[in-house]
Formats: structure tokens, C-alpha cells, sequence
């Protein structure tokens, strides 16, 4: 167990190697002309260039500008650890920026990940349980039609109908728990959360549903029968347990891509997380913020698939020896 | 005469399907003493599998139509609620499937998979069950029985696996033990192994088993009585002695001519021509006349009466019983 673990850790360790080297080659090596001028956005200086040729290292040959930039990126920089660098186009330390922004993403991603489990994988064990019956064709049409609709038709609506025209909640903004209080905290994320969620609780559903589907028809599901257990048990500790396990890996992909930011719900919601920084760095050609955001979203999926492996190993006994 | 362990009373196991109604089981009559073996044999589809799980109260009562009796010591399982049939289920009545390899769940470990069927129906503590999971496990001859219970079934190979799944099915000492297809998948060296535990358990716990098979050979030397089932119905039935040396039925000529024997030299087996019928349309008259080699016109517009022959032999054939001794013994036996 011990060895798949640490066989998994240096596993990733490596890919997070290639992130960056990967990384690093798109924002550095593969544009033509000077990485200094792209770096630098659109207000230019001789002292700005020069600075950025400094902390990149671009007179150097590009393995030792790539092992700076590693340097940096493990061992932190000159504005702590990690080291992201600045952004040459506000002139800010991107370290803070970042952090401040994934505390925004996280609770957006938490919060969402949250209804879409409760609802989606719900929804899902019961309509497994009662096939093709009225309540589960319903419960299967509503999930293509929350599948079909996009965060930036969902969201608008959400907002016009909720907010603008019945008033039941407040409009968009983010509103920190400590500075604002519990309840406009919570307030004003159901809506985000929700318009999130429900793509996602869709999709969960579908799947949870096929999966726990096809676990009940099982050989050892039949076995559990011919024991003379409670259905209630066969399916609680028979069926779920073998039919739900396989979600776990869907769950920490889909969470870690959100983590790196909910571009269109961020944007539609006035969020201040990753996704919004992103579009507003890709808007102010701020070069560097968008390199650190990748290599950001990169790691958390890295991360992310590195638990679901080591908890799939502690979920399903057949993972541990291979 | 004792009160039969288990008597089926013209049972019928229909599924409504979009296609047609499929005639799983189709009036199956028959009974079981306690501790004996009854061999069940028939091609895939001949109902075999889905009588039993009929008993076992394992078919989903919504998707099925079922009627007639199963008297399980005098009480009718048909009738009774899923809780009561819960009870009866792994306690009076234990099942061992075909797929050891599938059977067992692969999440749990196999002494607590067992011990699991024991708390369903004792009132005893996690330890005891345990202990007494590990009881079987030696029982059924698997070394080393206090390791391997905390082991999980993909560390069981297939033959160990279905030692474990006969320890959990004998755990509860049922009256009645029904092995579908118990030897199907695993090795040739291992079946015989498994069916030789089989006997050997079944003398010690004196339990009744049902041995459902698609093989004659598997039968023969394990069963009291034998049962060939064609099409969800008996079509023949009697002691290993009437099947194997006075069979009295085509069909049961055709799976015994199928089965290789040692000693002749024939490159091929002789299989019995055509395939099994639907269970939507079944053929008019006798169910096998399709098929039958010896078929004439009554077969195919009168079905067959399962007719005693003597004693508990008794057979469907519109044939008359001379032509069938004849044809046995010049052609059947001679052959085989």
C-alpha cells in the first residue's frame, strides 16, 4: 500500500514536471520575437523590459531560462513561495492576486460540488432503483434538458427571474463571510452555486443511475439476495458501495478543473475568483498571469488525480496489489 | 410417506417481454425428499436456472407472471411476502451460482461476506460469526482458513472462490442447497473436486441439493434422480440407472450422444441438430419435434403427457415404448 503510494506521489511529481516544462515552452520558447515584449503587455518601458529579462533569465540559453523558471516556480522567488512572479501589467505581486482568487474559485467549486453530489447522485440512486417507471423517465428527461443548458443561458435567466423580477434573492458580487456576515455570504451564492450545479448534478445523476444500474444486476448483487439480506442492505452496502466508487474519479477531475477557475459563472456572477482573473488577463495582455494560472489549474488537476488514486486504492481492494 | 421437503406443483414462470410472453417455465411439476440429490439437466434456456430462482424467491415478481405452488416443508413460496422469504432464503434455502469469480462481492472481504449471512439470521455478535466463517472455510478445505477469511475474493482463485460461496451457502446448515451450474466455469481437475465436496458436505449436513447442469456426465454419478428439462418443461425423468441405460426420450438421446467418451475413436461430437426453440412461439404438439429425429404427424399437433414408465421413470414421447427400446438399444447404447 505504502509503495503504491509513494509510486503514485513520484508519479506526479513527474507530470508536474512536464506541466511546467510544457508550460514554459508555450509562453517562452514557441511565439517568435522577444518573450519580453509579450511579457510585458501593452505599456512598455526600457527599465520594464529589462526587469522581466532579469527575472526570466532571457539572455541565458532556454534549458537554464526553463530551470529559472522551475527554480522559481519550487523553491520560490523574491516575492515567497510559490514563486509566481508578478504581473508585469499591474505590477503586482501575482502570489497574493492568486490566492485571494482561488479562496473565490474554492468556495464557488465547494460550494456547487456540494448540491450537484446531494441532488445529482440522489436523483441517480433513485431512479436506478425504480427503472423506467414515471418518476425515473421524468427525472432522466429533466437531466438532458439541464445538460443542454449552458452556465451563460442558465445564469442570465437565474439572475432575471430570482433577482430582477421576483426579488426572492440578491443580485451578483461576492460578499467575504468575514467582512459581510453569514447570511448575505450565503445569500448571495446560492445562485452561482445553483446555476453551476446543475449541469453537473444532470450529468452525476445519468451516471450515478447507469452505474448503480448495472451494479445491481451483478452476479454478487444476486448473491447478497440468496443470503436473505434486506433489500435495504443489498442495495445500501452491496449496491452503492460498488456503484458509486467509480464516481470518485469523475468527482476530483471535475473539481479540480473547477478550481482552476469558473470562467463563465464567475463572469456572469461578478465573482472576483481564477476564471475572472483569467479573462480579464487575457483581455490586458498580462502574459505572466495567464502562464501562472495554467501552471495553477494544472496542479490541482495533478493533485486531484493523485488522491483519487491513493482513495480508490483504499475504496476498491482490488486497486492495492496491481 | 413423509411430507416431501419440497414439492412443485405445476409451476409457471412467464416474462412478459415487447416481443411476446417467453414461457420460461411452463407447468413444472415435481418433488424432492430431504437429503436428497435431484440432477436438473437441459440446454441453456430450458428453464432450469429460472425454476430454481423461482424458489429461491429471486425472481423480480414484477416483471414476471408466476403461478402454481412451490411447497417448501408444506408452505407455499409463491404466496409468501419478501420478508418472509428473506428468512427462508440462506437459512433453509441456500444457493451457489455458476460465475464463482462474479459471485463473490469484490469489495468485502470473504469472511466478512460470510459472516454477513450469518448476522442476517442469528442474533450472535460480529466475533462469533466470524469464527464460525472461518469454521466453513476449513470445512470446505481451504488451508490456512483464519488467513484467507481476511483475504479478498480476487485473492481466491476460481475453484477456492467457489469452495467459499459452498462454505457461505452450507453456513446456516439449509435443508435445501440448489448448485446452478456450481462447476460450468472453473477447470475439469477442479470440478470433480468441487462435486466430490458436494457429496461429502451434503452426508454431513444431510442436506437436499439440486444440482442444475447442462452436462449429463456431471449428474450421473452425484444424483439419486435426474430430471431433463426441454423448453420449461420436464421431458424426462427418473434414477442416474433410467437416464443413462434406459433413457426413453430423443432429446435425452441427443445430450447423451453428445457427451464424449473415453475410449472411442470419433474425431467430433454428435450434436443434437437445430437450436432450442423460442420460449415465445414454442413449436405446436411436442416442444422438441423441431429437433427430434424420429419426429411423425402426431408430435407435431399433440403434445406429449409426461408418462410413468415404471417406478419414478417417466418420459414425454409420443413414440410407442417398444419402438423406443428398440431404438435404444440399437442405437442409442450401441453407439455410445
Amino acid at each position: 500500500m505504502l509503495r503504491y503510494i509513494i509510486r503514485r506521489v513520484l508519479w506526479a511529481i513527474l507530470v508536474l514536471l512536464i506541466v511546467v516544462f510544457i508550460t514554459y515552452m508555450i509562453f517562452f520558447l514557441l511565439p517568435s520575437g522577444d518573450p519580453a515584449v509579450r511579457l510585458a503587455g501593452k505599456n512598455q518601458t526600457p527599465q520594464l523590459l529589462e526587469q522581466i529579462r532579469q527575472q526570466f533569465g532571457l539572455n541565458h540559453p532556454w534549458y537554464i531560462q526553463y530551470l529559472l523558471f522551475l527554480k522559481h516556480a519550487v523553491l520560490g522567488d523574491q516575492y515567497g513561495w510559490p514563486g509566481l512572479g508578478l504581473s508585469f501589467v499591474s505590477k503586482v505581486p501575482l502570489k497574493g492576486i492568486i490566492f485571494s482568487r482561488i479562496a473565490v474559485t474554492a468556495q464557488l467549486a465547494i460550494g456547487a460540488a456540494i448540491v450537484w453530489l446531494i441532488v445529482g447522485i440522489s436523483v441517480g440512486i433513485l431512479s436506478a432503483l425504480r427503472p423506467h417507471t414515471l418518476g425515473d423517465r421524468s427525472a432522466m428527461g429533466l437531466a438532458v434538458l439541464a445538460i443542454s443548458m449552458p452556465v451563460f443561458f442558465l445564469g442570465p435567466l437565474a439572475l432575471y427571474i430570482f433577482w430582477f423580477k421576483l426579488g426572492w434573492l440578491p443580485g451578483t458580487g461576492y460578499y467575504a463571510l468575514g467582512q459581510y456576515g453569514v447570511g448575505t455570504w450565503f445569500s448571495h451564492w446560492i445562485l452561482p452555486w445553483v446555476v453551476l450545479a446543475v449541469l453537473y448534478a444532470a450529468f452525476y445523476a445519468r451516471l450515478s443511475r447507469s452505474n448503480l444500474m448495472e451494479t445491481m444486476s451483478e452476479d454478487y448483487i444476486r448473491t447478497a439476495r440468496a443470503k436473505g439480506l434486506t433489500e435495504k442492505r443489498v442495495v445500501l452496502k452491496h449496491g452503492l458501495r460498488a456503484g458509486l466508487t467509480p464516481l470518485v474519479t469523475v468527482f476530483g477531475l471535475d473539481l479540480a478543473a473547477l478550481l482552476g477557475g469558473a470562467i463563465i459563472t464567475e463572469s456572469i456572477f461578478n465573482l472576483p475568483g481564477i476564471g475572472q482573473l483569467t479573462v480579464q488577463a487575457v483581455g490586458g495582455q498580462d502574459l505572466n498571469t495567464i502562464a501562472v494560472i495554467t501552471l495553477v489549474a494544472a496542479t490541482f488537476v495533478v493533485f486531484a488525480n493523485l488522491i483519487v488514486d491513493i482513495l480508490y486504492a483504499f475504496l476498491d481492494p482490488r486497486v492495492r496489489f496491481d | 410417506m413423509p411430507e416431501p421437503l419440497l414439492e412443485v406443483k405445476d409451476l409457471r414462470v412467464h416474462f412478459p417481454t415487447d416481443d411476446g410472453v417467453v414461457k420460461a417455465v411452463d407447468g413444472l411439476s415435481f418433488t424432492m425428499a430431504a437429503g436428497e440429490t435431484l440432477g436438473i439437466v437441459g440446454e441453456s434456456g430450458s428453464g432450469k436456472s429460472v425454476s430454481f430462482l423461482t424458489v429461491m424467491g429471486l425472481i423480480n415478481k414484477k416483471s414476471a407472471i408466476i403461478e402454481g405452488q412451490v411447497l417448501f416443508q408444506g408452505q407455499d413460496l409463491v404466496q409468501m411476502t419478501n420478508d418472509e422469504l428473506r428468512e427462508i432464503r440462506g437459512a433453509k434455502i441456500a444457493m451457489i451460482f455458476q460465475d464463482p469469480m462474479t459471485s463473490l462481492h469484490p469489495f468485502y472481504k470473504v469472511g466478512d461476506q460470510i459472516a454477513e449471512m450469518i448476522l442476517a439470521h442469528e442474533d450472535i455478535s460480529k466475533k462469533e460469526a466470524f469464527d464460525r466463517a472461518i469454521e466453513m472455510l476449513r470445512r470446505v478445505n481451504i488451508p490456512q482458513p483464519e488467513e484467507r477469511a481476511r483475504q479478498f475474493p480476487h485473492e481466491f482463485s476460481g475453484g477456492m472462490r467457489q469452495r467459499a460461496m459452498i462454505a457461505m451457502a452450507l453456513s446456516l446448515n439449509p435443508d435445501l442447497l440448489i448448485a446452478d451450474e456450481p462447476t460450468t466455469a472453473l477447470d475439469v481437475t477442479v470440478q470433480a473436486q468441487i462435486l466430490d465436496l458436494i457429496d461429502r458436505l451434503q452426508s454431513e449436513f444431510n442436506t437436499a441439493v439440486a444440482l442444475i447442469t447442462h452436462d449429463l456426465g456431471v449428474v450421473a454419478e452425484h444424483c439419486h434422480h435426474i430430471q431433463v428439462m426441454y423448453a420449461g418443461k420436464i421431458v424426462e425423468e427418473g434414477t442416474a440407472d433410467d437416464i443413462y441405460y434406459r433413457p426413453m426420450m430423443p432429446y435425452t438421446w441427443g445430450l447423451l450422444r453428445s457427451l464424449p467418451r473415453l475410449g472411442h475413436d470419433t474425431d467430433r461430437l454428435t450434436p443434437i441438430a437445430g437450436a432450442p426453440p423460442s420460449l415465445i412461439f414454442l413449436p405446436e404438439g411436442c416442444s422438441f419435434s423441431p429437433r427430434c429425429p424420429y419426429v411423425f404427424d402426431e408430435c407435431r399437433v399433440v403434445e406429449p403427457e409426461l408418462l410413468p414408465i415404471d417406478g419414478h421413470h417417466a418420459a414425454r414421447c409420443h413414440l410407442s415404448l417398444e419402438d423406443r427400446e428398440r431404438i435404444v438399444a440399437q442405437e442409442i447404447l450401441a453407439t455410445s
